[in-house]
């Protein structure tokens, strides 16, 4: 992060300064990806049938606001719908004029207001057969043009379906969303393997100061300490604490045979050694070198280990044998592997907290991590250089910046599984997920049945099976009801206990409750945190859902879910 | 007033202020009262989430909304650095999340400008803004709201609010008890709490779950710096001074961020400090946290989604908190914060804070401004017999000074009470001082 800014000796240029509060967070990197990206919005399909419009798509355009403020290079709007009066009463980028016009060009004018240098399109036509597959058979280039699908449900089947085999065919990102009444649920759906270099950890846990087995530079610099006793109060009361750690860390070892201390005991007793040895006869009473090395011997005096996670990488075949058209992460990823397996430790990330020191002594110090981190960068680099010629045909060098990148987060990398949209009577992990969660009684997957049953509502009330046409008919609900429960009963009938239907049964009819309708808060809010995942999906940062969240505004609570 | 157009236009909200749900209280009666209720609740949203709070109590049926303090900066005070007022004005890094203003609005007052655009934009609702701080109001204009919906952005601010809320709450007069929902976020994480003043646990029961950065020693920035912050803290705390002592510093002018900046960058030359940038400085000088729409939105919306459940009963509210992360995944966490007995706003009793009676009085006052439970500034104190320090009027001060240099424990007994006052807030903090 220390680069997340040009140190250029002017000032902000004027989008510099509108986006100040963003570049904290995603640096210019995060920024050209999101100002390269387009996102499409499918915001309807048609309406559910002749007695009603379809989905308001609050949501969509919610997510959309908060994509277009910090700056997304485009957005495309897809909606049959005409705007009526109950869309004023819910969704704000629509106006009184808006009345009677097709939704997508009114919300598509309103949304473009927010920010100048975004572009957006739409699509209003209204067609014969469920709208967007027959677009995406009219028009085999459309999808590809974005880098990312939202979709606004619940959505009949077919259309949901095809559009997310479309997407997947082409490996684009889509997140599909349902706000109703109190409830909401979002699932997001990425290509089979998706991995995260820049995973932004809490900085507190990412300290990798190799105490226990420094480099000779390191262990050097400790070595020059060798006379604490000789020193005046004020120089020994600015040794910075980590080369006191490795001073008595040797100390320790002179006395344990050259084991270092390995157990909460021996650390402890180690901890009171550092303790002890500081001065007490200053003015001060104390030393706060010595306050922060005594902090720091728990934490920091572990030998290295591998995260279970990076391991996991590790062990993945695109990792083990990258071919030529592997993408730059696993061709890293390979030789970061390679040089693990050399030095059983990863690269050193380069970087030191601050700590109670001289300037000049401190500066020299974060020198001989930095050369280290350099050094290791180099090694990585040279191995990157001899895959790429062995595995050839590759259509150019993987920039030493991405290397070094990749080396400075090597300890929190982080490749997700992409899984398909789920549904209850789709893949049997899905199915297997939700009974593992069903009887735990706070748990939220009971909204999350009753939006799958109200997706197949949906989707009989589109293709005309419900002869009311209605939302709220109870015979439609019954019947998918009964089918949602015997798809999770199917082979055993004690997975559902008595309590469990309780909260399916109130789950359902709390979601009955606006006959599909969505309230603005809840969607507005879904549209918050469904932005946060489109936001990371696109700038490749932070670590996206993996896959399904629930957010209950009744309980004002939300669960993930890996469904 | 409800003409069929309304209806139609509000038949979502209306659907769920009209039957009742599996979880919504069983004496409660769906209907044109609760809608009526709803409409005539005259509302107050004031903060940095602004613009998201008041377009979403438009639609959520409200019709009588107040605004109030939409943010600024938050106030930087360093001793005896001269500070300009800052305004409730737009500035070009409000854009990418506060919705409601365009370029041409820049340096118009916000909530002006954020009220007429709601108010054009939903129709029949009733928008009425104050361009200023929540401190500028007394208890008069508090008392004539239902509910009081904050995203402020700043501690002080919201601690202020919380004291005053409570502090008039009357026991014979239930109208007097005005709901409080607070939101805050900061980058990917947020919160959203809702306060029954007295009733149930407030800001400052809760203070200690959000501590200060700890502040960099003054000894480091003056002779040994060694990271980049440290040079600016230096070019803007102690550099400024020697130099431009007459010239107000002012964190909204780029010339004088310009000049710290390369005051800074002369000094982390001279150290080997790499890292300084203007960005850096600017982060520095302003105390900037990080701000993004959709946390905003998140936040904003759990907020005004309480304030629905409040003003209708349609379903139970928040009790009483709910925290956010978004950096990995969508995280929240939803509990009930404990009431304490020793709160110095809502509780009765003085709460305990351990202290080394060693200490002089003016490190222990030096002490209150970072400790988590206290995050008092420019605190003045005194025992039940007598005045340890004031710092007002001159006189008291000039009198009381000496004690500064005065160990605890030739000041106070072990256990003993002392009370504390802070020029940003209204009420009296009491500790009960133990003896390490």
């Amino acid at each position: 992060m220390t680069d997340a800014f040009p140190s250029a000796l002017t000032g902000p240029s004027s989008k510099e300064r509108k986006y100040d509060r963003q570049l904290r967070l995603w640096a210019a990197s995060g920024q050209k990806a999101l100002e390269e990206s387009r996102v499409l919005l499918v915001n309807s399909d048609g309406p559910w049938s002749n007695q009603s419009t379809g989905v308001s798509g609050v949501v969509g355009v919610e997510t959309l606001k908060n994509l277009v403020l910090p700056g997304i290079g485009g957005f495309t709007i897809v909606d049959p719908a005409t705007v009526t009066e109950a869309d004023l009463g819910v969704n704000f980028f629509l106006e009184e004029q808006s009345l009677g016009k097709p939704r997508a060009a009114e919300t598509c004018r309103l949304l473009k207001e927010l920010n100048p240098d975004v572009e957006g399109s739409f699509q209003s036509k209204v067609w014969d057969s469920g709208s967007i597959t027959e677009l995406l058979r009219q028009d085999p280039g459309f999808l590809a043009q974005h880098r990312l699908v939202l979709v606004s449900g619940p959505m009949k089947r077919p259309s949901l379906d095809a559009l997310c085999k479309a997407a997947s065919e082409l490996n684009i990102p889509v997140l599909y969303t349902r706000s109703v009444g109190f409830y909401s649920s979002f699932s997001l759906q990425l290509p089979p393997l998706f991995p995260i270099v820049e995973t932004h950890p809490d900085p507190e846990t990412t300290q990798d100061l190799r105490l226990l087995n420094p480099w000779p530079e390191l262990a050097e610099a400790a070595s020059r300490i060798d006379d604490l006793e000789t020193l005046d109060d004020h120089q020994h009361g600015h040794v910075p604490y980590l080369l006191l750690l490795l001073h008595y860390l040797e100390k320790w070892k002179e006395a344990h045979n050259g084991n270092v201390p390995s157990n909460y005991k021996e650390k402890s007793e180690f901890r009171e050694m550092v303790r002890s040895s500081a001065r007490t006869c200053n003015p001060e009473g104390g030393e706060e070198n010595y306050d922060e090395a005594v902090a720091a011997v728990l934490k920091s005096l572990n030998p290295f280990s591998l995260r279970s996670s990076t391991r996991e990488i590790f062990e993945m075949e695109e990792c083990k044998n990258p071919r030529a058209d592997s993408a730059d992460f696993w061709i890293i990823a390979s030789a970061v592997r390679e040089f693990f397996q050399q030095h059983n430790v990863l690269p050193l990330p380069g970087s030191l907290p601050d700590m109670k020191a001289q300037s000049a002594d401190y500066v020299s110090l974060q020198n001989i991590y930095k050369s280290k981190a350099k050094k290791d960068v180099e090694e990585v680099t040279n191995i990157v250089r001899r895959i790429e010629s062995q595995i050839g045909s590759r259509s150019g060098d993987i920039p030493e910046k991405d290397i070094e990148i990749f080396c400075k987060n090597a300890a929190h990398i982080k490749v997700i599984r992409g899984r398909s949209i789920p549904e209850i009577d789709g893949e049997a992990q899905t199915l297997k997920a939700i009974r593992n969660s069903i009887s735990i009684p706070d748990s939220l997957i009971p909204v999350f049945i009753a939006f799958q049953a109200l997706d197949n509502v949906v989707t009989d009330l589109q293709e005309r099976r419900i002869p009311s046409g209605s939302i709220d008919d109870e015979v439609a609900w019954g019947a998918q009801i009964d089918r949602v429960l015997s798809a999770l009963t199917a082979d055993d009938q004690s997975t559902i206990d008595e309590d469990a239907r309780e909260r399916i049964s109130e789950a359902i009819q709390e979601l009955r409750r606006t006959e599909g309708g969505e309230l603005h808060n809840i969607s507005s809010l879904t549209g918050g945190l469904v932005a946060q995942e489109a936001l990371k999906v696109i700038t490749r940062q932070y670590v996206p859902l993996d896959n399904t969240c629930i957010f209950d505004g009744v309980r004002s609570r939300s669960e993930m879910y890996t469904l | 007033m409800a003409s069929a157009d309304s209806s139609l236009r509000w038949k979502h909200l209306h659907k769920v202020l009209t039957k009742p749900g599996p979880f919504s209280d069983e004496d409660w009666v769906p209907g044109s009262e609760t809608i009526s209720a709803l409409e005539t609740s005259k509302i107050l949203g004031a903060g940095g989430l602004g613009c998201e709070i008041l377009k979403n109590l438009a639609l959520s049926g409200f019709k009588d909304i107040h605004v109030i303090d939409m943010g600024k900066s938050p106030p930087i005070t360093f001793s005896g650095i001269p500070q300009l007022t800052l305004t409730d004005t737009i500035d070009i890094s409000n854009l990418n999340r506060q919705f409601l203003f365009r370029q041409a609005d820049i340096g118009k007052p916000k909530a002006e400008v954020a009220a007429a655009f709601v108010e054009r934009r939903v129709k029949g609702v009733k928008i009425t803004p104050y361009v200023g701080k929540i401190q500028d109001k007394d208890e008069d204009y508090y008392m004539q709201f239902k509910i009081v919906v904050c995203g402020l952005d700043s501690i002080e601010a919201r601690r202020w609010i919380n004291a005053t809320l409570i502090g008039m709450v009357d026991p014979e007069n239930p109208e007097s008890l005005k709901p409080f929902i607070d939101g805050g976020t900061e980058g990917f994480k947020g919160q959203a709490r809702v306060i029954l003043p007295t009733l149930s646990s407030c800001i400052e029961c809760q203070l200690d779950m959000h501590a200060p950065r700890p502040a960099v020693p003054l000894c480091t920035i003056a002779t040994i710096p060694r990271q980049p912050q440290h040079c600016i803290e230096w070019a803007h705390q102690i550099a400024w001074q020697e130099k431009r002592k007459d010239d107000p510093f002012d964190s909204d002018d780029l010339d004088h961020i310009g000049w710290v900046y390369n005051a800074a960058l002369e000094r982390a030359k001279q150290f080997h400090i790499h890292g300084v940038t203007f960005q850096m400085t600017q982060g520095v000088v302003k105390n900037i946290i990080p701000a993004i729409a959709s946390t905003n939105a998140v936040i904003a919306a759990a907020t005004t989604s309480e304030a629905l459940k409040i003003a209708t009963s349609c379903n139970p509210y928040l009790d009483n908190y709910m925290m956010y992360a978004g950096e990995e995944g969508v995280y929240t966490y939803t509990f009930e914060a404990e009431k304490k007995p020793d709160c110095p706003v809502c509780g009765n009793l003085a709460r305990n804070m351990t202290v080394d009676p060693d200490m002089t009085l003016q490190e222990y006052i030096d002490t209150l401004g970072d400790r988590p439970e206290a995050q008092l500034k420019k605190p003045s104190m005194r025992t039940e017999e007598k005045t340890l320090y004031q710092r007002f009027p001159p006189q008291l001060e000039e009198q009381t000074r000496a004690n500064l240099q005065r160990k605890l424990r030739d000041l106070v007994e072990d256990g003993q009470e002392i009370a504390v006052s802070d020029p940003a807030y209204t009420i009296d903090f009491r500790y009960r001082l133990l003896f390490k």
